[in-house]
């Protein structure tokens, strides 16, 4: 299992080689990956995501544990970006490892269900004239509860 | 104790963290507390069904018990993703 809450930008395809290079015994991965969406007007200039330091990294690390014992998986990666980000850029990856895919893709789903509205971290939208904190959706704790 | 402040609510109280003695028992006590040190605080815990607490770095109830606590940290609903 690992977790990395980092600044630096990270190569998507370099991690998932990585991730897949190490497992031994695994037959799927599934990865997830979010990057900063712009809305229909365009006129997001950057997003800036604040963390908890410590108490994210801790979260992360047992929402990973109880998805590697409900789902028997092999491994879990989490990158989780902080600071100033532009549209397009890569916020966040998520990788599962398990023997079948089905396991792999619902501990995957589980895991961005639980990080939407769980992880400390806050999103606040930089327009031109003003910043916006991002509200959270009462569809992500909807979602929650399907675990 | 410690007492940290996120995302909009460290920006209405204006700082990230701050050290403070208290005798409150619960973290909603703290709140009363903190709510009449000036108007920055009081609007930042105006509305508190708009905010979550982390007791020790565990998500919690506003009416946890406070007593042997380190680290308490005050933010909006999380947006991570």
């Amino acid at each position: 299992m690992e977790i990395s809450v980092q600044e630096a930008p990270f190569n998507l395809a370099d991690e998932i080689n990585r991730f897949t290079g190490r497992q031994k015994n695994m037959g799927a991965i599934v990865t997830f990956s979010g990057i900063v969406r712009n809305n229909a007007l365009g006129d997001i200039q950057a997003m800036e995501i604040e963390y908890y330091p410590g108490m994210t990294e801790s979260v992360l690390g047992e929402a990973a544990n109880r998805s590697i014992e409900r789902w028997s998986l092999g491994d879990v990666l989490i990158i989780h970006r902080y600071g100033q980000l532009c549209p397009g850029e890569l916020i966040m990856m998520i990788a599962t490892a398990a023997a079948h895919r089905r396991d792999a893709f619902n501990a995957a789903d589980y895991l961005m269900d639980f990080l939407k509205s769980r992880a400390p971290f806050w999103k606040k939208e930089c327009k031109t004239d003003r910043t916006i904190w991002v509200e959270a959706k009462s569809k992500d704790e909807v979602d929650l509860k399907r675990w | 104790m410690e007492v940290l402040y996120f995302a909009w609510v460290r920006e209405r109280i204006g700082i990230p963290k701050e050290t403070i003695v208290t005798q409150a028992k619960t973290v909603f006590e703290l709140i009363e507390e903190l709510k009449v040190r000036s108007g920055h605080y009081e609007t930042a815990f105006s509305d508190t069904s708009a905010l979550r607490v982390a007791v020790d770095q565990q998500l919690t109830d506003f009416d946890a018990s406070i007593e042997e606590a380190k680290e308490i940290a005050f933010f909006p609903p999380m947006t991570g993703g």
